[in-house]
């Protein structure tokens, strides 16, 4: 069978045209995703998870109980994970987190939490990924190599394709890179700008300062003032600008400081034409899990519940920082791999607690999890809502079946019985 | 468990669209509906002897959920940390404020008695988006309207001349996106100011070559012939900027033969032709309307806080933001439309903010309860749980004396609001509320207590003053359900209904040259665009034609 416009539920570039084939409850062929996105349908059956606890292999519902044991049990819950679920469970995780009073936090914090800083404090011009492929005459990469992280966003989005207003393509567009080092990305470029890695942020505010029509000489961040205003140049004769940000600004020296100076100038650059951000998000649906958590907190992560209304502070309630400061008692994990990418002291820390892991696949935080719960694929086994790194949301879709349950019916389940146990109390 | 029969007795009833004037009756609720009649037995009885029973309060317009207010909940969170709401009862936390969270929303709007709110703005694109805030927005009754005024496809087709085609794209859109009516804004301006440029004009040529009059006639058309509940809603061109009333006249003259809706009039009945010679206009909109009874407005009335605009009129909040500096946000959407946001204080020591104040209690107090409905353009003018002030001064005259004497010491020049007697009686507050915005929205079983109405009723305790009254409901059925109970909410477990219209149009009307500009043009496959039945877990689906 033959499955069309089929969502990739891989990266913030959600593809919506992959084509699936399935035979006997498998997936044979995929062709139009990316080298990726074909592998994880086609090896989507590989790695699973098991029902466990402590390690001994068991039922679901024995899982889902031991989990309700130590979720009733302790006092200081954090829920992670959630950016490779749908909407539909991430409700369902700060539902749980609003009734027991837990922090919750998501992989943002650790990927591009700084953006959200930075919005904070300047506001975002920003536009969907259509409106690149329509309008954009110029998009400037900066820390960021879709090429090996996106690989379809040149091609659908933002460099390659004929747009309404950019009818010639890849030949009407001027394409930009801003990073430490040369990357396949780079290559492609027009111009590619090297920038002394841990400096962006003199580099973004050397380009603010001559907008403003200060004079610089010399070099700025490693980059000769002359190059820096050949592009400034670029920026403002495009019609119509847009700047992608990478973890090269997020996760570097300077963080959320580098974002905002990306904000401002895009925001100054607007006095003269037009420019808009679209921040470069990894996870498939990290986008929805800061939308869920905002419009039920209004706060995008780093959430704490514990005197029963949303309390916001990122570096107090964000993952890494509690389990730095060992500040939790237990840990939740909804689809993520906080064992494999947190700093080394929280992952000690975190081993010391008891882990609660639904997820899919096996992972090294479900080889360490007390208990594991394995949930069904979301775009793969069930269905739900992906927002794409511009926030348009998409419906994933169902294409096989799976003998266990999604994320948002067990975090349902669990919330269930912990009611019904507040209930009899 | 819920009891599906109630008998509300004994209370004082006012249900203008019936011609109910404040009469002692019974009202009786079965399966969600009011009824003629009921057998007391298998009812629940509710005394409310002495109290004021009201149908339940319709929003015509505010800006609630959708990808906007989460942007500007992004943008804001000292917003939110002024004012946390804690978990208790059942009932989930959160936060309030200008752009509060969407079960705090809820809430706040049960206890003002409201039983239906309509988000105003929605890109088709991010529908979906909108629709599952409206999902965690629970209880009430909830629409949305599809913003078209600067669609791409659409100019495009009605270049070519092809108005049979647009007219058709225009109602498939509405139905596959899960719309209740047709927004309109500044038709031609947001398009314009994506090639940064502020353009604001109804009859001169858009960067399509297309007058943006030509686009509001046609979807005006489109409202007609699919017999849609509600007429286009139309915020025009020159918002809130000095001379704005001479749109509205422009806009009232262009479109007085059709059924429409004008947004937030207050933006646009000013006067003077800078920011220093600023004034009051709303006289000379009000004559203009007051020929017309086709058309409706609501206030849009601003109050003296810290809050948050948004609207898509992209070129009007960038020029808010180069006024007032600070934050900016701005989202353009591919071929369809734009957003901006600017957090804004009204200041009571500011002599253009003290004039705005006036001038949306004149139009709501010249025109009368019947044609312009009470809102703040939530959160443009303020938040949506300040109404009870607006009541207090759209009753009193006092109270506005007050006020006048505490706002910028030149406006009292400026304004009309001063020589304005008229007081609103609780009837017409009631008529304000609910009975008139259901009517101007069609919702023919909401807004009043009639047999086979929807059973959302509203009980108020009398209190010293109409608005103090209005400030909280005692009782709150929705649905027949007992949602609020001795002025506190009591069950806030189910979802409430999205209520969309389905003008047939299928994918089988559009031409392939549509299809083929979806291909092209937008970044999601067509197949993937249109909403789908999944988000739409409770509703109401007015077929139309």
């Amino acid at each position: 069978m033959k499955v069309e416009n089929v969502v990739c539920p891989f990266c913030g570039c959600l593809c919506d045209d992959v084509i699936v084939y399935v035979e006997d409850g498998a997936i044979k062929g995929v062709e139009k995703a990316c080298s990726i996105g074909r592998s994880l349908f086609l090896k989507h059956r590989e790695d699973l998870s098991l029902p466990s606890i402590d390690g001994r292999e068991t039922s679901i519902d024995e899982a889902i109980n031991e989990a309700v044991n130590i979720l009733r049990d302790k006092k200081h819950v954090l829920i992670y994970g959630l950016s490779s679920t749908s909407i539909e469970a991430q409700r369902k995780a700060l539902e749980l987190a609003d009734l027991i009073g837990a922090s919750i936090d998501q992989t943002t914090s650790i990927c591009h939490g700084p953006t959200s800083l930075a919005i904070h404090q300047t506001g975002i011009p920003t536009c969907t990924l259509g409106e690149v492929k329509n309008r954009a005459d110029v998009v400037v990469f900066w820390g960021s190599n879709p090429l090996e992280a996106h690989q379809r966003h040149y091609e659908r989005y933002s460099l390659i394709p004929k747009g309404m207003f950019v009818t010639e393509g890849r030949r009407g567009r001027k394409l930009v890179v801003v990073d430490v080092r040369p990357t396949p990305s780079s290559r492609a470029a027009d111009i590619f700008i090297q920038v002394r890695p841990g400096e962006d942020y003199e580099v973004l505010n050397a380009l603010r300062y001559m907008l403003k029509g200060g004079k610089l000489d010399g070099e700025v961040g490693g980059v000769k003032v002359e190059t820096l205003k050949s592009l400034l140049d670029i920026m403002l004769s495009a019609k119509y600008g847009v700047i992608f940000i990478g973890m090269g600004l997020t996760m570097t020296r300077g963080k959320y400081h580098n974002v905002e100076a990306a904000l401002s100038l895009a925001i100054e650059l607007n006095s003269h034409t037009r420019w808009s951000v679209v921040a470069m998000r990894g996870h498939y649906n990290v986008s929805g899990a800061g939308m869920v958590l905002l419009w039920q907190t209004g706060f995008p992560m780093a959430v704490n519940f514990s005197l029963g209304y949303p309390r916001y502070s990122p570096g107090e309630y964000s993952a890494v920082d509690l389990l730095r400061r060992k500040e939790v008692d237990a840990v939740l994990v909804i689809a993520s791999d906080p064992v494999a990418n947190f700093p080394r002291e929280a992952v000690r820390n975190l081993l010391s607690l008891p882990i609660i892991a639904i997820d899919p696949k096996r992972s090294l935080t479900t080889m360490v999890a007390k208990v594991v719960i394995p949930t069904a694929k979301v775009g793969i086994e069930t269905e739900g809502t992906a927002y794409r790194m511009d926030g348009v949301p998409i419906r994933v879709k169902k294409i096989l079946n799976s003998i266990y349950p999604s994320d948002e019916e067990v975090l349902d389940r669990i919330i269930a019985k912990i009611k019904g146990e507040e209930r009899n109390a | 468990m819920p009891n599906d029969s109630l008998i509300i007795k004994g209370g004082i009833v006012y249900d203008p669209l019936n011609g109910v004037k404040g009469s002692i009756k019974d009202i009786y609720v079965k399966d969600g509906k009011i009824v003629e009649d009921l057998s007391e037995e298998a009812a629940e009885v509710i005394d409310v002897t002495g109290m004021i029973v009201a149908p339940a309060n319709v929003d015509i317009h505010s800006h609630i959920a959708g990808p906007k207010v989460n942007s500007a909940r992004l943008m804001r969170p000292e917003d939110h940390l002024r004012d946390p709401l804690r978990r208790k009862n059942g009932l989930r936390s959160g936060c309030g404020f200008s752009v509060p969270t969407t079960f705090v929303t809820a809430y706040r709007y049960l206890l003002l008695g409201y039983g239906t709110v309509m988000d105003p703005a929605v890109p088709p694109l991010k529908a979906r988006h909108a629709l599952e805030e409206l999902e965690d927005t629970p209880v009430l009754d909830k629409g949305i309207y599809i913003l078209m005024g600067n669609n791409n496809i659409l100019y495009y087709l009605l270049k070519k001349g092809d108005k049979k085609s647009a007219k058709l794209f225009a109602a498939w859109l509405l139905k596959s996106a899960g719309g209740y009516a047709i927004k309109v804004v500044n038709p031609g301006g947001t398009e314009s100011f994506k090639w940064g440029k502020i353009f604001n004009s109804l009859s001169d040529d858009t960067i399509w070559g297309i007058k943006p009059k030509v686009v509001v006639d046609i979807l005006n058309e489109v409202a007609c012939e699919f017999k849609l509940p509600h007429p286009v809603h139309l915020h025009t061109y020159n918002i809130g900027i000095p001379g704005s009333y001479k749109a509205a006249l422009d806009t009232i003259n262009a479109f007085k033969d059709n059924r429409l809706h004008l947004a937030h009039l207050q933006y646009f009945c000013y006067g003077g032709d800078s920011w220093a010679t600023f004034r009051s206009e709303s006289v000379k909109v009000v004559e203009a309307l007051s020929n017309y009874e086709n058309i409706t407005a609501d206030m849009g009335q601003v109050i003296f806080v810290d809050t948050t605009t948004m609207t898509a009129d992209t070129p009007w909040e960038f020029t808010l933001h180069k006024l007032a500096g600070g934050r900016w946000s701005n989202s353009d959407v591919e071929l369809e439309t734009g957003s901006g946001i600017v957090p804004y204080r009204y200041r009571m020591d500011n002599l253009v903010n003290s004039v705005q104040w006036a001038v949306g209690l004149e139009i709501a107090l010249l025109l009368g309860p019947w044609r312009v409905f009470l809102t703040t353009d939530h959160p443009n003018g303020g938040p949506f749980y300040f109404y009870p002030e607006v009541i207090k001064w759209l009753t009193s005259a006092d109270a506005r004396k007050e006020m006048i004497e505490k706002i910028h010491p030149k406006a009292k020049k400026r304004i009309y609001l001063h020589n304005i007697d008229r007081e609103f009686s609780l009837y017409e507050m009631i008529t304000m509320l609910s009975a008139a915005p259901a009517k101007a929205l069609g919702l023919k079983e909401k807004g009043h207590l009639g047999a086979g109405a929807d059973a959302d009723i509203a009980i108020y305790k009398p209190k010293g003053s109409v608005a103090e009254t209005l400030s909280r409901v005692e009782y709150l059925i929705k649905d027949g359900r007992v949602v609020v109970r001795h002025g506190e909410i009591v069950d806030a477990s189910y979802i409430g209904r999205i209520i969309r219209v389905d003008t047939g149009v299928d994918d089988s009307a559009l031409s392939n040259e549509v299809r083929e500009l979806f291909d092209k043009f937008y970044s999601v496959t067509f197949s993937n665009y249109k909403v789908e039945d999944v988000y739409f877990k409770r509703e109401v689906v007015k077929r139309v034609v």
